[in-house]
């Protein structure tokens, strides 16, 4: 690990945690905190098991790679779902998105990505006792990234 | 940028909330460049949104520069007529924008 980028993490880290000591930050700006290596790791990541517990529905042929409509259905997922990701594998970066869900939230999210090229898109859904998910191949006719 | 940044729609049907929602935001990945100057557009796109319902957070998600340009986002949630939804973004200049609407 760099240095720096190590220095500072620390940094900030320890700034938080100071603040919540404090009681100065408010939870959700807690939650806030975006996860920056996962969502510029160019890695597919952990998807876990496949399971038709999850669905998730995406058109098969996307003329438009900058809209692509994605929805993930985990309401017949065992268990508490803690998080639902929509990871675009073709992607040079592959995770799209992360809903973490909290009480009272039903684990079902739609949303529209941008593709590059043809791929395989995931629904991961993360429960406290595993991770499980569902693909589906795209196929995109015009690339969504760049212009 | 456009104002009135988050467009809602929130909708009560047994028990859950079907909310709807609609940012507007230009979602720029930083890879693309302009096509008059050659130079690369630096990257603007939402971070973090977070959904409440009657105050309390119930979701946040954090997007990656790969969701679409204006995004749309579908989300459920266990409520009643009457609640209301607020969904807030931030995005990585740190600008945010928010929406409220009671449910229907």
């Amino acid at each position: 690990m760099k240095r720096r980028l190590f220095m500072k993490g620390t940094l900030a880290g320890s700034a938080i945690t100071a603040a919540l000591g404090a009681g100065l930050l408010a939870p959700r700006a807690v939650l806030a905190a975006w996860p920056e290596s996962a969502m510029t790791s160019k890695e597919i990541g952990d998807t876990g098991m496949a399971s038709a517990t999850v669905k998730i529905k995406a058109p098969e042929i996307a003329e438009n790679g900058a809209v692509v409509p994605v929805t993930v259905d985990a309401t017949g997922v065992d268990g508490i779902v803690e998080s639902i990701s929509i990871v675009a594998a073709a992607n040079g970066v592959p995770l799209a998105a992360t809903y973490n869900m909290k009480e009272g939230a039903i684990p079902f999210v739609s949303t529209r990505l941008k593709m590059g090229k043809t791929g395989d898109v995931y629904g991961v859904v993360k429960t406290a006792s595993g991770t499980v998910n569902a693909k589906t191949q795209v196929k995109v006719t015009i690339g969504g990234c760049g212009g | 940028m456009a104002k009135s940044a988050v467009k809602l729609r929130a909708k009560a049907k047994k028990g859950m909330i079907d909310i709807k929602c609609l940012m507007s935001h230009p979602m720029e990945t930083g890879l693309r460049k302009d096509k008059k100057t050659g130079e690369k557009i630096p990257a603007h796109f939402i971070q973090t949104v977070v959904a409440e319902k009657n105050g309390t957070p119930f979701m946040n998600a954090d997007f990656n520069s790969t969701i679409s340009k204006n995004p749309y986002l579908r989300i459920q949630v266990a409520g009643e007529k009457g609640d209301e939804i607020k969904i807030t973004w931030t995005d990585n200049k740190g600008e945010s924008s928010s929406g409220t609407k009671a449910s229907k």
